[in-house]
């Protein structure tokens, strides 16, 4: 479906010819409004990479590739993971609930309270795998449906029992410096989340490319009955793949939570749309893990860029947005110039 | 009291409803279309930035039929006549409809978050002095037009697939496209049609969103309904009749909610009822579904 049989070359020139097109297109309604394109993308551009726009752009990229990888995952086996919101926040809230209230001493802590997000949000995931199998109900509705559910609870469990009154914010306390992962190693400008993903996106490659479960991922995304045919146990995979998908959108929730915020704040972890950006990067890349993570790199500088661009120019950030989901639709209208007669 | 409560189910139920009718639509021509709730809020928006400027509900809920069914012509080309996924352009239109209405909230207007202004007026209400303290009849009349066209669309919608060989021949489409095609049905043809008149009716839902009982336009003010619309769709099997139901079921639980909340419950727990509800409309039909399995 997504992950189309297309070669290498072709596919590059339709992802390409989508950019070109979008870039073109937001030009179009930057320029119906009175602004000048030229001037907005030149900032866009210089917002990324200059000053600290790329150490911006690489922090922004941690949780981006999480939850690209995420939906890319689930999107390789045929699955849609909408819910990937409701995932992260489960998982986030599971991680500052450990790293607050269970009495181990620090680092165990820490690493109880990633293994408590992951958990937390595969078996989240997992439900509306459940639901799929045994009633029907299609994981891409119930997982957002779960979502929403997600985002109510967590916000009534953050401002009303687990608050923090001392602040004016709907949010639990802070998260002891033992359980905090640390945002600087040796010194380096490089932040223990950041490890943690990268292994985390090296593993998944490596699957993707030389694992058993990889191969068979991806045959059954391609073709699902050829897949079963050849001895793939279905159900058994959509709930692997929906248990993975959602651990990983558990741990970029935790990683946010313990590498970044300190606490769960209600609208932190969602603010940015980091869940929706992922998805549209797994399109984007079709799915294949290498291009995800190249293409979530590439948005999180899209919206660096952006927020740059709103400090200088004062047009809104959310242009970045508007780019990137011109981007997918004219991948989406690619059959058009790319299909093989 | 209860005319109170029923009159705001039906107000509730209606951007629903026109959503839902339009996923029908699509669902009975073959298009699973996932971009309900995006459509919806380009409706609302401009059904807003039209009053703004011409000060017309007239010509507000117009344009919003209008520029809504622009906005649905990628589905239409791209999913239904050039074989694109309709999921990936469902989501990509989702994203470009909070996108841009945000983005052009703050372009055109300076505004941030909730757009109000004087010019923008709420569509006018039919009243009848002395029938409003009626039990039932006083909460079925003082609705807007755009709540009578929608029940209105419900019989026109079951006549028009159930009855006429143009609704036959929707259906034929919808499960077997190779042997309407076959029969000398244009498949492509009829689907971006039904995909763009979608589109319109989700405009149509937006513009009761934002001018029916209130009169403003709030950055994704759709808030899951046009997900919702989705499932209702599932729920009454791509029905006029059972989509009726599946949307007055979910006014009532939206309208509870909002008088919890008035009691003093969290608003974080009443806002969760609608998806709450309809999952367990989901998981009940499902159960129900695999009882008739296996017996």
């Amino acid at each position: 479906m997504i992950a189309a049989a297309l070669d290498t070359k072709s596919r590059l020139a339709a992802i390409l010819f989508s950019i070109v097109a979008a870039v073109l297109l937001g030009g179009l309604v930057v320029g119906l409004t009175g602004a000048n394109p030229i001037s907005v993308y030149l900032e866009i551009a210089k917002g990324a990479v200059l000053g600290r726009g790329l150490d911006e752009t690489l922090a922004r990229s941690v949780p981006l590739v999480g939850m690209a990888l995420a939906a890319a995952i689930a999107l390789r086996a045929g699955l849609v993971n909408l819910g990937g919101d409701g995932q992260m926040l489960i998982g986030g809230l599971a991680a500052a609930l450990v790293a607050l209230y269970v009495p181990v001493p620090g680092v165990a802590r820490a690493v109880l309270a990633l293994a408590a997000a992951i958990c937390a949000g595969g078996l989240y995931a997992w439900l509306a795998a459940i639901l799929q199998l045994s009633l029907g109900i299609p994981f891409l509705i119930a997982s957002l449906l779960f979502s929403y559910i997600a985002r109510g609870l967590t916000s009534y469990l953050v401002r009303y029992p687990l608050r923090d009154p001392a602040t004016g914010m709907p949010e639990t306390y802070r998260v002891a410096s033992g359980a905090r992962l640390p945002a600087h190693i040796f010194d380096l400008p490089v932040s223990m989340a950041m490890i943690v993903m990268a292994v985390v996106a090296i593993v998944i490659v490596v699957n993707d490319r030389s694992g058993v479960n990889g191969f068979e991922w991806r045959m059954t995304g391609l073709n699902a009955r050829f897949a079963q045919y050849s001895g793939v146990n279905l159900s058994r995979q959509t709930q692997r793949v929906a248990f993975l998908s959602g651990a990983l959108a558990g741990l970029v929730g935790a990683l946010l939570i313990l590498g970044q915020q300190y606490r769960f704040t209600d609208g932190a972890l969602l603010a940015p749309g980091y869940t929706w950006s992922g998805l549209m990067a797994a399109v984007l890349a079709m799915a294949s893990p290498i291009a995800t993570i190249v293409a979530s790199v590439f948005f999180a500088a899209l919206q660096v860029g952006g927020f740059s661009m709103e400090r200088a120019l004062g047009l809104p950030a959310v242009l970045t947005w508007v780019l990137q989901a011109l981007i997918i639709l004219c991948l989406a209208a690619r059959p058009i110039l790319f299909r093989k007669r | 009291m209860l005319n109170m409560l029923l009159s705001q189910v039906l107000d509730l139920m209606t951007p629903v409803l026109l959503a839902a009718m339009a996923g029908a639509l699509c669902e009975r021509a073959g298009v699973f279309n996932i971009a309900l709730e995006g459509k919806m809020l380009v409706g609302a928006f401009v059904a807003v930035a039209t009053s703004v400027a011409f000060g017309s509900p007239v010509l507000a809920v117009l344009s919003a039929v209008l520029c809504t069914a622009v906005f649905a012509s990628p589905l239409a080309l791209g999913g239904a006549r050039l074989g694109g996924d309709p999921i990936v352009i469902g989501i990509g239109l989702n994203l470009l409809a909070a996108g841009l209405t945000t983005y052009l909230l703050g372009a055109i207007f300076g505004v941030t978050g909730t757009l109000v202004d004087p010019a923008v007026t709420a569509l006018p209400k039919f009243v009848i002095a002395g029938l409003a303290d009626v039990p039932v009849v006083g909460a079925i009349l003082g609705h807007n037009a755009l709540v009578y066209l929608s029940w209105l669309l419900i019989f026109v919608f079951n006549i028009y697939l159930f009855r006429t060989p143009w609704g036959l021949r929707l259906r034929g489409i919808g499960e077997v496209p190779s042997a309407a095609a076959a029969m000398g049905a244009n498949v492509s043809r009829y689907q971006t049609a039904i995909v763009i008149l979608a589109g319109g009716l989700c405009g149509l839902a937006g513009a009761q969103l934002a001018l029916g009982s209130v009169a403003l336009f709030a950055e994704n003010m759709t808030a899951g309904r046009g997900w919702i619309a989705v499932v209702a769709v599932m729920l009454g099997r791509a029905h006029p009749l059972g989509i009726a139901l599946a949307c007055l079921g979910f006014g009532l639980a939206d309208a509870v909610g909002l008088r919890l909340q008035g009691q003093g419950l969290p608003n974080q727990i009443t806002d969760i009822a609608p998806y709450a509800i309809t999952l367990l409309a989901m998981i009940g039909l499902g159960l129900r579904g695999m009882k008739k399995r296996s017996v």
